[in-house]
């Protein structure tokens, strides 16, 4: 925590942003230099760790430590960087490419192992650095300049992989939002352990309109639906509508019909260890149901770096030793005189 | 009974234990060997252990061995044995063509059934003359049933008795060389420590072993060895080059106050430096196990970039993975240890077996013009002292440095004395201080030696940015600039030729006034030299010459090879070092001699191959 009070100039570059005009990167860099004030951790504490891609050039465009790497290797660049380093504030900047195609293993890993990452997947579902070819987030069926007959795969769902993976912390949010995507940075921030926060983000050039339903002023409201610990799952332009659980399935209701009241809906328990529901909920949206954002799973579990250190003080209580030449000479020796 | 044998004085002697890998016969070996070393002579070992997982019992595929020479002025396990030790069929048939025709070899002849022959492919009931070794001088002892009555009222299962077959055979080679009972007790004691009726079980059958060679055997030479009078005082430890390796990074780690991270991933043969490393918590050292060779990589360059000395240990295949990493590594100019425990290929190719092809590789695995600098430890002992000098380097220079060593040092193992680790040169990396934060920048750079400086992330002022895109040499910014990038380009080369500097100068051995001169680099230090050394001791002309640093080159490389008529460069590939010499040295004569059976050199083609090279 610093002690001078830093504001978003302060984790500004003088690196001139060079993402096209109107793209949905620069919504996400603010509100992290945004989160990073409200967080009130200071530049020179703080690493960025990108891999390749338009997203991962944010590093440049931060006054922290950065490092721009290789394509997919940032969750195994950071990894060593947090683990060499606990006390650093270690921020993965990634894109769907990056982190989910060439990257997938290392993501798949450090959500596993649950290293204390602040990993930031911007989600464009498409390749925008090599000009407009699919992703593995990209719709089945989707036109691009390597699918011109439509794409013939499935996609992946990040919230999915990463509870696979056995992901203790996932958000989402969409670029134009930028108080909820400021909300999930800073809680992602909070959380001990690999902390996904995907944000879908408009490419303007080779997929505009990609999350248009979703990201619309005037549908956004019946189309999302925004996740807080301990509140009610209510959404609606109106705040009329909720969700309730119909057996092992999730419904939408309306507030007012059939008898149904405030206190009838789900309350979003973030904390919950058992991920069933936070896989519905993450999930829903291809049922036609609202797209949840927010903070959808933050549960507390011990994060790797801290396991490290943890068992290098158990065995040092234990051994004495701490120079080379003691442990060699303690060993199985002779003398020769 | 008092018996009156003959006893042969010898300088080195080799002896090959062999058997079933689950028959304990790397276990005997290397009592066998640390015994010795405590005698006072010098060890050099090799153990050779099968690639199957676990084959069938008594098969050729399940054979594991452990060679070691002792004796005086020893560099090398030897090439063939004088005694072997052949718990079965299988053993004998793997290890007959690599045994004297007098060697003695100790069978165990419960185990030379006709059903044990057929597992080992034995067409007929006479191994011996099947294999066409009649000359050898047998031992034959029924070593099962043997232990099995001596340990019948122990309490023991009767697969547990068995499980003492080695400690037999192992004091029947005690009796063959004088060596007394009471200096192999020890380690037995601290093997078993915490099971004493085991303890008390084996050593009776290591007495029962060496008695019945006393009593039985006295028409066989028994063998005194030569101490060696070479040996430095001091205190000593057995120790393989994986270990060696393991123990020179931490000994670096201290010497430059840093902590040591590795990133690594299980691959045969280099397993055994993350093993080693991961003992090692109470030194402060983290190792990681990554998911996969890239990550391993990666996580040292992360750790690397936030201040700690950091490595990553692979053989051939897994260095294939990590070369886009290590160029990362070179443009980002970040210290970083890679440690490549040679083995043979191409693909997966021999894991077991040993082979010095990785150097080009090494040299220029990589896009882009992306040099780095590789290094090669000569022997066992050496691997220690090269982790420390490559992590010098790498530190002091900012830049990857490549290691490589081979399967057959890094399972390989000497005595070594336990060096004074206080009295090691101090490692000294270009941290950024107070004074030069105004107008600092991440790529500024030592105009003497072309090294940048750097600032671990923590530090207020020191804030920037790296990355795999070419840098401004001035403004440290992203910059795809013409001129700019032959700037770079060129410094990034000249940074790395600069190490010449701080690395020893090439030295030769023997007759420098000779016409030829011998090369060897890397792990087959031990064979070259002493071959080169038994035709000095017949009165030849021949200069040897070896290579630890291969880039940079020792900067009076070039004055040296051109003072020789013919360079005969030798190598455990189809010639990449000679090829890499004639690129950059011109216009001197070098000829090659190479092998690739996943197997170290033998003296005796070597002696063969340079005395007609000197008469051609």
């Amino acid at each position: 925590m610093s002690t001078k009070q830093y504001t978003v100039a302060d984790f500004k570059s003088d690196t001139k942003v060079t993402w096209c005009p109107g793209c949905g990167d620069f919504a996400i860099l603010t509100a992290l230099q945004k989160s990073m004030v409200e967080l009130g951790i200071e530049p020179h504490e703080t690493a960025v760790i990108s891999g390749i891609g338009c997203s991962s050039r944010l590093p440049y465009f931060m006054s922290t430590y950065g490092f721009h790497t290789i394509h997919g290797r940032g969750s195994a660049i950071a990894t060593g960087v947090k683990v060499a380093n606990p006390r650093l504030s270690v921020w993965q900047i990634t894109g769907d490419g990056d982190c989910l195609a060439i990257g997938g293993n290392h993501f798949i890993h450090a959500v596993r192992r649950n290293v204390n990452l602040n990993i930031i997947l911007m989600n464009n579902r498409i390749y925008g650095l090599t000009k407009g070819q699919f992703s593995p987030t990209t719709e089945k069926g989707f036109v691009t300049k390597s699918s011109p007959f439509g794409t013939i795969e499935e996609p992946f769902e990040p919230a999915e992989l990463t509870l696979g993976a056995r992901g203790q912390f996932f958000a989402r949010s969409i670029d134009v939002d930028m108080p909820t995507t400021q909300e999930c940075m800073t809680t992602a921030a909070k959380h001990e352990g690999a902390a996904v926060v995907e944000v879908l983000q408009n490419c303007v050039i080779f997929a505009d309109g990609i999350h248009d339903e979703v990201s619309e002023r005037t549908t956004r409201a019946e189309k999302t639906i925004i996740l807080r610990h301990g509140e009610k799952m209510i959404f609606g332009a109106n705040r009329d509508k909720g969700l309730m659980l119909d057996g092992i399935k999730l419904k939408v209701v309306t507030i007012g019909e059939n008898g149904i009241s405030e206190n009838d809906l789900l309350t979003h328990d973030a904390v919950e260890s058992d991920n069933f529901l936070h896989y519905k909920l993450a999930m829903m949206h291809h049922q036609g149901f609202p797209m949840a954002l927010g903070v959808i799973r933050n549960v507390e579990a011990a994060s790797y770096d801290q396991e490290v250190e943890r068992q290098i003080a158990e065995v040092q209580a234990k051994k004495p030793i701490r120079k080379l030449q003691d442990y060699l000479l303690s060993g199985e020796t002779w003398e020769v005189i | 009974m008092t018996v009156q044998h003959k006893v042969t004085e010898l300088e080195q002697v080799v002896i090959r234990f062999s058997g079933d890998s689950g028959d304990g016969m790397q276990l005997v070996g290397n009592i066998f060997s640390n015994l010795s070393a405590t005698l006072g002579n010098e060890i050099s070992t090799f153990p050779d252990y099968p690639a199957e997982m676990r084959a069938p019992q008594g098969t050729l595929n399940g054979v594991s061995g452990f060679q070691v020479q002792v004796g005086k002025s020893v560099l090398t396990p030897g090439d063939r044995a004088d005694v072997l030790v052949a718990m079965n069929p299988a053993a004998l048939k793997t290890n007959a063509k690599s045994l004297h025709p007098r060697s003695i070899v100790i069978i165990d002849e419960d185990s030379f059934t006709d059903r044990d022959l057929k597992k080992a492919d034995f067409l007929t009931d006479n191994p011996f003359e099947e294999l066409k070794i009649t000359q050898v001088q047998v031992v034959s002892c029924p070593i099962t049933s043997l232990v099995k009555n001596s340990l019948v009222d122990s309490g023991f299962d009767g697969k547990t008795i068995l499980r003492s077959k080695n400690m037999f055979a192992l004091g029947l080679v005690c009796w063959l060389f004088n060596r007394p009972l009471d200096s192999a007790i020890p380690f037995l004691e601290k093997k078993f420590s915490k099971k004493p009726a085991v303890l008390a079980a084996n050593v009776k059958v290591l007495n029962d072993g060496f008695n019945f060679g006393a009593n039985t055997h006295a028409s066989i030479s028994t063998y005194r060895i030569e101490s060696s009078n070479e040996q430095e005082k001091g205190i000593y430890c057995d120790v393989n080059g994986n270990s060696a390796t393991a123990f020179g990074l931490i000994a670096a780690a201290e010497r430059a106050n840093l902590p040591l991270f590795l990133g690594s991933y299980p691959i045969t043969p280099a397993t055994d430096v993350l093993h080693e490393l991961a003992k090692h918590k109470n030194l402060g050292v983290k190792a990681i196990q990554c998911e996969d060779e890239i990550a391993a990589v990666c996580s040292a360059i992360g750790a690397s970039f936030a201040g700690h000395l950091a490595a990553t240990s692979t053989s051939g295949p897994g260095l294939a993975l990590k070369g886009e990493a290590i160029g990362l590594a070179v443009m980002t100019e970040i210290p970083l240890v890679v440690v490549d425990v040679q083995r043979g290929g191409p693909s997966t190719g021999l894991p077991t077996k040993t082979e010095q092809s990785d150097l080009l590789q090494a040299l220029y695995g990589r896009n882009g013009d992306s040099p780095a600098v590789v290094v090669a430890a000569k022997s066992p002992l050496d691997c220690f002292d090269m982790a420390f000098n490559a992590a010098k380097i790498a530190l002091e220079h900012m830049t990857p440095v490549i290691l490589l060593t081979d399967g057959f040092i890094a399972n390989g193992s000497s005595a070594w004395k336990i060096p004074n680790i206080d009295a090691m040169p101090a490692i000294k990396p270009p941290f950024v201080t107070e004074e030069i934060k105004e107008g600092w920048k991440a790529y500024q750079r030592n105009e003497e030696t072309l090294v940048r400086s750097w600032a671990k992330p923590g530090i207020p002022g020191f804030e920037h940015r790296i990355g795999g895109l070419e840098k401004h040499y001035t403004t440290s910014a992203i910059s795809m600039d013409a001129a700019n990038h032959q700037k770079m380009t060129n410094t990034r080369y000249n940074k790395i030729a600069k190490v010449a500097l701080d690395i020893p100068l090439l030295e030769i051995e023997g007759d420098e006034n000779a016409e030829l001169l011998v090369v060897g680099w890397g792990g087959t230090f031990g064979h070259l030299h002493s071959a080169v050394n038994q035709l000095l001791d017949e009165g030849k002309s021949v200069a040897y010459t070896h290579f630890q640093y291969i880039n940079p080159l020792p900067s009076n490389t070039a004055e040296v090879l051109k003072k020789y008529k013919k360079i005969l460069v030798c190598e455990l590939n189809t010639g990449q070092f000679a090829g890499y010499l004639r690129g950059v040295i011109p216009g001197v004569n070098i000829l090659q001699y190479n092998k690739v059976e996943g197997q170290p050199f033998m003296l005796s083609e070597l002696v063969d191959c340079f005395t007609k090279t000197m008469e051609a």
